[in-house]
């Protein structure tokens, strides 16, 4: 199949995205450290690549599932900041109204599912939002994100197979950022690549560069080209890096510094910079600008995310069931 | 309403004698061809040649309505429970199920984190409309395949808990489950299905109902007094219902009148009945097929403790199976499960009671 021809405004927009994802991070890092934000966060710098080639390549009517590691698949996806920086905050006015929380963000509406923060729980989910979008005759389709270490709980098996049975549209996009917290992948997978296990379900499997947008774009529109004919799931994995800890707390230890710098070596943002600028397609002028544009978003975002009023304590008790 | 008063009514009705598979059958069939976002997804539910399920409530539904609506699956309940939610927040009606609940264990992660917590985490904005069957109740096949799990499901905000003891209550409980939206669990007890030939259960009840032509729908949240009495209240579900009337009527022989509150579903759960009827006759037994500690009777105990203990002229019993697994060997499984002859002497014992000074 031909790759798809993006244009430089695409090109900009990737870019752009790719910025938005890890400048909100970063904010949100220092807001963490500085006592701001309640809960938890789990950090996704490194892989802002895979969020945004991923979702680049969709449809505005099509879904994504995601992982307790969501805020780069919200801001890909096109989520607002305004109201991811609220839910964070804990406001009324977050994508949650409040009750989700860092690991449950997500706005159907956007076309994302609340985030599910149960390693593998969205899989079965993402397959079965694929089965609604066939059986109504949509021509929509299903992005379902996952780490490495989704790859070796049952209901991975379960889901893939189901939709790979059924030839539901979705693409099951693993992003393999070689650690499940602290545990390499090495030790707990036989395989090189968890895309070889498409090979259990007889589907295609691919494993890409996950550090390079356009490769993620071009394997995405592939495969979501497959998914949305009626040709049924792949599974497509994508080789990253997360420059942050697991979570909060981790320093990452466990990762040698020479493993992290080479990673940082092919920081997808440096590179897609690097490339956009060699192509003309972006001035440094320009990005300046869009650096500039970004921390106005974002401080904008936070001084009123600040400013929200809070859920009221007894708004516990409702949206449990609908009437 | 009584059991008298809905005989009189019936009678005018047109309708006729349904064993619970075949209401059951019926609520699928009406609710699939009421509204084409219904489906069922299951294992061996629309197979050519199979037996429409574990116990045939889906046989046939497969030839009506084709197998994009009649989905078998593979053996994966996870998935089976994963595909069903992620259908119902895509805009489909699923109905699942699962041969034996002890299955549901394994479908736990999706029913309890995600389906019961979605619209909870979205803010309110998604719901998820989804029913999953599943049959309950000790039939001599052991520890893995006779557990009663209403009280787990119970505990789990945001799941609706259906647990009919009859067809009548059966088919409307279940089209207004499948109406309903939100995720409903729907259980149904192996010695009630009454289920003819080749799957007829080994020590089932000959359990039929009058069923109206007529639609009708029953709402989740009203329990239904079966048998009304002033001495003592009886609060069940499921085959317990059938239990606690047959003491019932042993009872009544010697003079005692049992009233019997057969709860119909535990999630909502209609406490102003139980109430009421505690209220009036001072005395509570509760009567469920589950492990006695943490069973739904011990919230029903609570509960009454709460509202009603100036009323109690007794104790609050609660007579449950003993907190073991499911034994296989008839002598001791007909031991496990609770007996009329059990509910007739807590009865006896409780009805001899005088108040107490604290009471």
């Amino acid at each position: 199949m031909a790759e798809a021809k993006l244009t430089p405004e695409q090109k900009l927009a990737m870019y752009h995205r790719m910025l938005l994802c890890r400048m909100f991070e970063e904010r949100v890092y220092f807001l963490f450290l500085e006592g701001r934000l309640p809960g938890t966060i789990h950090q996704s710098q490194g892989q802002e690549a895979s969020a945004v080639g991923i979702c680049s390549a969709l449809d505005a009517g099509d879904m994504i599932t995601s992982t307790h590691r969501p805020h780069s698949h919200a801001i890909a996806r096109g989520v607002s900041a305004r109201s991811l920086m609220a839910e964070l905050f804990a406001k009324e006015t977050g994508c949650c109204r409040g009750k989700g929380g860092s690991m449950h963000v997500g706005d159907a509406g956007a076309g994302m599912l609340p985030a599910i923060a149960i390693v593998g729980g969205g899989l079965p989910l993402a397959a079965g939002y694929a089965l609604a979008f066939r059986y109504l005759k949509q021509p929509n389709i299903v992005a379902c994100f996952f780490g490495e270490g989704a790859a070796n709980i049952g209901v991975f098996h379960e889901a893939v197979n189901m939709a790979a049975i059924w030839n539901l549209p979705v693409v099951f996009v693993c992003e393999n950022n070689k650690y499940a917290a602290s545990t390499a992948v090495e030790k707990v997978m036989r395989v090189k690549h968890v895309s070889e296990r498409a090979a259990a379900y007889g589907i295609p499997g691919e494993t890409v560069d996950g550090n390079d947008v356009e490769v993620v774009y071009q394997a995405m529109v592939k495969a979501g080209s497959r998914a949305r004919a009626g040709d049924g799931p792949t599974l497509l994995e994508l080789e990253t890096y997360r420059f942050a800890g697991h979570s909060r707390s981790d320093p990452g230890h466990y990762r040698k510094p020479e493993e992290v710098a080479a990673w940082k070596e092919r920081d997808p943002i440096a590179r897609y910079e690097a490339r956009l600028l060699a192509e003309k397609v972006l001035e440094p002028s320009e990005m300046t600008k869009i650096r500039a544009s970004i921390e106005l978003e974002l401080e904008t975002a936070i001084a009123q995310a600040e400013q929200d009023p809070s859920p009221k304590p007894e708004d516990c008790l409702t949206d449990v069931f609908a009437s | 309403m009584s059991s008298q008063a809905s005989a009189v009514s019936n009678q005018e009705a047109q309708g006729r004698e349904m064993t619970m598979v075949e209401a059951l059958r019926a609520a699928l069939r009406e609710e699939m061809r009421r509204d084409d976002r219904v489906i069922l997804l299951g294992e061996d539910i629309g197979v050519e040649g199979g037996f429409g399920g574990a116990f045939t409530v889906t046989l046939g539904l497969s030839e009506e309505f084709g197998h994009h609506r009649v989905l078998d699956t593979p053996i994966s309940e996870a998935a089976i429970a994963g595909v069903a939610a992620g259908a119902a927040l895509g805009g489909l009606r699923p109905v699942a199920d699962v041969q034996y609940g002890d299955f549901l264990f394994l479908a736990m992660d999706q029913l309890a984190n995600n389906a019961a917590k979605l619209r909870y985490m979205s803010g309110g904005k998604l719901s998820v409309p989804l029913v999953f069957r599943a049959p309950v109740g000790a039939t001599t096949r052991g520890a893995q395949h006779g557990q009663s799990l209403e009280a787990f499901f119970m505990h789990v905000p945001g799941l609706k808990v259906a647990c009919p003891s009859n067809p009548y209550d059966a088919k409307g409980l279940l089209k207004t489950a499948i109406r309903d939206e939100n995720p409903v669990i729907f259980f149904e007890h192996k010695l009630l299905y009454g289920s003819k030939g080749a799957r007829k259960e080994k020590g089932g009840l000959q359990v039929t109902g009058w069923v109206p032509d007529e639609e009708y729908l029953v709402p989740l949240g009203e329990a239904k007094i079966v048998r009304p009495g002033r001495d003592i209240t009886l609060v069940a579900n499921l085959l317990m219902v059938h239990k606690s009337m047959q003491a019932a009527e042993t009872l009544a022989r010697e003079g005692i009148e049992a009233e019997v509150v057969d709860v119909r579903t535990l999630t909502p759960f209609d406490w102003e009945t139980v109430f009421q009827s505690v209220r009036k006759t001072t005395r509570l037994i509760i009567v469920e097929e589950d492990n006695l500690t943490g069973g739904w009777g011990a919230e029903v105990a609570a509960r009454v403790a709460d509202h009603c203990i100036g009323h109690l002229d007794a104790p609050v019993r609660r007579i449950a199976a003993p907190d073991t697994p499911v034994p296989f060997a008839p002598v001791m499984e007909n031991f496990y499960v609770p007996s009329a002859e059990k509910i007739v002497a807590a009865v006896k014992e409780l009805v001899g009671t005088h108040p107490q000074p604290w009471m």
